[in-house]
């Protein structure tokens, strides 16, 4: 890294967005100094990186904020184009297909995942379940159509944009399975996923940076109860 | 243009997605065929372009579709020659894509719930109020942005312009529906004259749909929304 380039990442272990961010600085080989933020209780500096949201991450290089975790990752590749791999090709056919499905996660997958899991009612989070599954079978479509005759990611040989937008999830992934056996990348309905994310969990910046599932499993069943422990009481 | 760049636009007159292609098209002088689409019998052409989303537009390029508005802003100007609608350096790009996004959620949700997604008016008022906060967010950002020039691009019309400037007479057209005044030259008056800046251009004047039709538009599509509640059991 050039000399005189400090580099910060405002982040929390439970947001896949900050890992994503954290993925993409380690594929580059950048170091950084990590913050580790409380949700319920955000950092003045935070606030003040991210005023328009105030949400994590934040990058903040060499003291000016970059936000939004699709935003930074284009700019880690920006900014430190010397530095490891890219994170885009170069054909601007392919960046803008890279681009199409890193938002299509966020838009089509994270968003009904999240709400399989928070919904109010039952039906709302089987919906979001569905609607997650059915998002996972088109990004099954797009992994063929990537990695076409190449090492089996999405970014071709190595990684890239969207195998670590998608790869950010992995750790839902696994505590999702540990908690009520659902697989959301199902070897038996998507094939190409199922391998890819075993291929993703054996990259060093996999192991290095995606949070630990026990960890997450047991942060996320107490996520569960509480919530479970709110309504019950909002509704007497 | 390159000989042997073919271009084709599947859009629809009134959206401000196919509207900042168009803009985005026109800054770089690009000729391309437009196909207006009918939402209501999507073409073959579409549904085969874009399988995962059905939606416009899309741009097809020597054949190949590239999907999603700002993904095809982004596409033009990478494999295009012609003025730059991104900045060379990573943070403006960065700060570019960051209020294009913030346009796109929080400007473009707001009045879309005043005029059609706020099913009460408690639901409408919170989307005026939400639009008023954009707007005034806005006006900080576009200080910062054009750094005393005309536009969020400074010297020319940038990404952020496009996405905004896209929306122009959508906002005006909520402002007649609601007989409300959401633009105040006196609180946004950088963003009241950067509007003006922006109809005047050829490729606003070109692109963007006269006022009126999109309030007819608009109030086709209430009616149409209010007849099929009127006729939905309450759930």
């Amino acid at each position: 890294m050039a000399g005189g380039d400090e580099l910060k990442l405002l982040g929390s272990w439970l947001s896949p967005f900050a890992t994503r961010v954290k993925l993409a600085l380690a594929l580059k080989g950048l170091s950084y100094a990590e913050v580790e933020e409380d949700l319920c209780n955000k950092s003045e500096l935070l606030l003040r990186s991210n005023p328009v949201h105030k949400k994590v991450p934040v990058l903040i290089h060499n003291g000016v904020p970059v936000c939004e975790s699709v935003i930074i990752m284009q700019y880690i590749d920006e900014a430190f184009a010397g530095a490891g791999p890219s994170l885009l090709p170069l054909d601007p056919h392919e960046r803008a297909v890279a681009r199409f499905w890193a938002s299509y996660i966020d838009e089509k997958l994270v968003i009904p995942w999240v709400r399989s899991f928070r919904g109010t009612t039952e039906e709302e989070k089987s919906e979001g379940l569905k609607q997650a599954f059915a998002a996972v079978e088109n990004l099954e479509g797009a992994l063929r159509e990537c990695s076409k005759g190449k090492g089996g990611f999405f970014g071709g040989d190595g990684i890239g944009l969207v195998d670590i937008t998608l790869g950010s999830l992995l750790t839902w992934a696994h505590a999702a399975e540990v908690m009520s056996g659902t697989r959301i990348f199902d070897p038996a309905r998507t094939p190409l996923l199922a391998a890819w994310m075993v291929r993703f969990d054996e990259l060093d910046v996999a192991k290095a940076v995606l949070p630990d599932v026990g960890r997450m499993v047991e942060f996320k069943t107490k996520q569960a109860r509480a919530l479970a422990a709110a309504r019950a009481s909002d509704s007497k | 243009m390159a000989g042997g760049d073919d271009l084709k636009l599947l859009g629809t007159w009134a959206s401000p997605f196919a509207i900042r292609v168009k803009l985005a098209l026109a800054v770089k002088g690009l000729s391309y065929e437009y196909a207006e689409e009918d939402l209501a019998s999507k073409s073959e052409l579409l549904l085969t372009s874009n399988p995962v989303h059905k939606k416009i537009p899309v741009l097809i390029h020597n054949g190949m579709p590239v999907c999603e508005s700002n993904v095809i802003v982004e596409y033009i100007d990478e494999a295009f020659a012609g003025p730059s609608i991104l900045s060379d350096d990573p943070y403006e790009r960065a700060t570019a894509r960051f209020w294009a996004a913030y346009v796109d959620d929080k400007l473009l949700a707001s009045w879309a719930t005043i005029l059609f997604r706020g099913k009460t008016e408690e639901e409408k008022s919170e989307g005026k109020k939400a639009l008023l906060a954009a707007l005034d967010t806005l006006e900080g950002a576009l200080a910062k942005c054009s750094d005393g020039k005309g536009f969020f691009g400074g010297d020319s019309v940038g990404l952020v312009d496009m996405v905004l400037g896209s929306q122009l007479s959508w906002l005006k057209a909520t402002e007649v529906i609601t007989g409300e005044e959401f633009f105040d030259g006196e609180k946004t008056p950088l963003l009241s004259a950067w509007m003006a800046r922006f109809s005047e251009l050829d490729a606003a004047k070109a692109a963007l749909p006269d006022v009126d039709s999109v309030v007819e538009f608009a109030k086709m599509r209430q009616a149409r929304m209010a007849a099929a509640a009127a006729t939905t059991p309450n759930s």
